[in-house]
């Protein structure tokens, strides 16, 4: 320890080099009397000409709509036209009273448990399957992923043309085994299970590859303990692995349900006018940038959504985040 | 499963009676368990994923009359680059094409050059409220971009920015996911790495780009690539600000495809559209997944 070797005036030194180097402000580490110095204030302008570009877009472009969106939703407002009237809370209450709350809020609802516990379910299959001791695991957890980062409009052109009534490789299939092909897009519930069936088949892998990071970080003794008492793989499984996994399972159910209530790409293509898959964030485009150009209802919708997403987020913070520390 | 198969150390021959040996690593109860509970979920995944990618390669080089047909054919029968032609024609695709990648390239350098000086200033500049400054990035990570758009596209085209390229760039460029994952990777360097530079020194600017960029290039190449995987996919944004061709990105370009060639006989020409979005992020995955996988996957570790 440097602490018997060196003198409190060494010492202190030593730990002024490390906070600069480490670059705590001098002020709230006791050293009174020297806050101001010409240094001081040369960190301080350096400090802001490197993060004040980025905090200032952050600020413009993602605060200040939060802000504005609210004052939106308060008016009666056509998209493009230079008037508006305020009306107060009346989109909230013309969204809430109409049959459209009801469809919208039970799409959203359906959307998001069904894309939420498929990938979830299927995930931490996938992962069982991914973390066994046979070759090719690592080109297998790559494939699964890959879908996740590609173009949400061109695997939903892939997918739209493989439900083809007409062409598609599934109406075949059907057509094989004597079936025929039912009317995916034209059909609004048919619609929904399709996007929801591309969605999983699109956030599969992530959850997959989370869930296999959770099971290779499981503690060896305490599987191999439950395995010299003599516990099957299915009883290991549910007894030992799956509670151990509690906080990955936690972590998941958060991120999906929060990624599903933002899906946007996949339902756009797949579904343009909307028929049967206005989510939250559906309606909300297509308020405002569809046919009706209704910025100010569009706006309230929004709202509902960010309200949605706080709530989640709050809990997640409450319940999660208090174990994580980010310092 | 049977005991056996479970790797332990107790001595489990000793349990079974002589006329019940077990079974050996290439036993054929062994191998046929290997296969049904490792390769074969392993294997139909695997396909899951494949086939449908594959299926849109081979339709993009068939002719329409392989497609609009009543008997299936799985290969093309004289593969050709029709469809993209058409495609070309339709729509000016080489354009969209250009325009993405301007977007991608200049949005994703500045956003990770904005996440690298921050992360610099949050870790290594003194400041004071560096909690506060940090927590507003913390939550602004959390806000999703889909709320803001409606205040978002009355801002830029008030400002003269619907269908410009800065228009669709400019917006994303304020970066809370780079600077959170470079600012975790800054606060693990150990303070001591800027011993030298300090009898030399240097300042802010020199400590930077020669000593924290050099040995941060991982983290730097993930911040990167989840970056451009990003911009390049970005559709509601584009979509909406948008509405002239000549400043349309591939994804909303497809769009625009798609309602001319909405019928059987152009499914091969969206083929060739979706080949062209969906090929060049494959190709960066395959090459770089590693970087990619570990910056989408962050905070499952510590969450």
């Amino acid at each position: 320890m440097t602490t018997q070797l060196t003198t409190p005036t060494r010492q202190h030194e030593i730990e002024a080099v490390e906070q600069s180097r480490r670059g705590i402000w001098p002020g709230f580490n006791g050293q009174a009397g020297k806050r101001w110095t010409a240094r001081s204030r040369r960190d301080f302008l350096v400090f802001l000409a490197l993060a004040l570009p980025n905090l200032a877009l952050i600020f413009v472009f993602t605060y200040w709509p939060l802000i504005n969106n609210i004052y939106y939703s308060t008016l009666d407002w056509t998209l493009g036209s230079p008037s508006a009237t305020v009306v107060g809370l009346d989109n909230y209450v013309t969204f809430f009273t109409s049959d459209d709350a009801g469809k919208v809020l039970g799409t959203t609802l359906t959307f998001t448990a069904v894309t939420v516990g498929g990938s979830m379910v299927l995930g931490l299959l996938l992962a069982l399957a991914l973390n066994a001791k046979v070759r090719g695991t690592t080109l297998a957890r790559s494939a699964v992923f890959a879908p996740y980062v590609l173009s949400g409009v061109g695997v939903g052109l892939v997918w739209l043309f493989i439900f083809d009534p007409g062409y598609g490789v599934l109406s075949w299939i059907l057509r094989g085994v004597g079936l025929s092909s039912p009317q995916w897009i034209n059909d609004p519930q048919l619609a929904l299970v399709m996007v929801m069936i591309v969605y999983v088949w699109k956030n599969l892998g992530y959850c997959a590859v989370v869930f296999l990071a959770g099971l290779q970080s499981l503690p060896r003794d305490v599987m191999e303990a439950a395995a010299l008492d003599g516990a099957g793989t299915v009883r290991r499984f549910l007894s030992v692995s799956l509670p151990l996994l509690s906080p990955t399972t936690f972590f998941l159910l958060i991120t999906t349900m929060l990624s599903s209530l933002q899906a946007f790409d996949l339902i756009r293509i797949m579904t343009p006018l909307g028929n049967g898959t206005s989510t939250l964030i559906y309606e909300a485009y297509l308020q405002a940038f569809g046919a009706f150009n209704r910025a100010g209802y569009s706006a309230s919708i929004s709202v509902v959504l960010f309200a949605l997403l706080l709530i989640i987020t709050v809990f997640q913070i409450r319940f999660v985040e208090k174990k994580v520390h980010y310092s | 499963m049977s005991r056996a198969l479970l790797k332990t150390n107790r001595p489990l021959a000793s349990e079974l009676s002589p006329a019940r040996p077990l079974p050996g690593p290439f036993s054929r109860a062994n191998l046929a368990q290997t296969v049904v509970a490792g390769y074969l979920p392993l294997t139909l995944a695997t396909l899951a994923v494949v086939l449908p990618l594959l299926w849109m390669v081979l339709s993009s080089v068939k002719q329409p009359g392989e497609i609009v047909t009543t008997n299936l054919q799985l290969l093309p029968q004289a593969p050709s680059l029709d469809n993209y032609r058409t495609a070309m024609t339709t729509v000016p695709f080489a354009q969209f094409f250009a325009n993405s990648l301007i977007v991608t390239i200049v949005g994703s350098t500045i956003k990770v050059l904005l996440a690298i000086l921050t992360a610099y200033a949050l870790v290594f500049v003194r400041f004071p409220f560096k909690k506060a400054i940090f927590l507003i990035i913390l939550v602004a990570l959390m806000v999703p971009a889909q709320v803001s758009i409606l205040p978002n596209y009355v801002l830029i085209a008030g400002l003269g920015g619907k269908n410009t390229l800065w228009g669709i760039i400019l917006p994303g460029l304020g970066t809370a996911f780079g600077t959170f994952l470079l600012r975790q990777h800054f606060m693990t360097l150990p303070g001591s790495i800027l011993e030298a530079a300090e009898i030399d020194g240097a300042g802010h600017w020199r400590r930077l780009w020669q000593i924290i960029v050099p040995v941060s290039v991982p983290s730097i190449a993930t911040v990167g690539l989840v970056t451009v995987v990003g911009e390049w996919n970005d559709y509601i944004w584009p979509l909406i600000i948008t509405d002239r061709p000549e400043t349309m990105t591939l994804p909303v370009g497809l769009t625009l495809l798609q309602n001319s060639e909405g019928n059987g006989a152009g499914w091969g020409i969206l083929m060739a559209g979706a080949v062209l979005v969906i090929v060049p992020i494959l190709l960066i995955f395959a090459a770089l997944q590693r970087y990619i996988v570990a910056g989408l996957t962050q905070g499952s570790v510590t969450g």
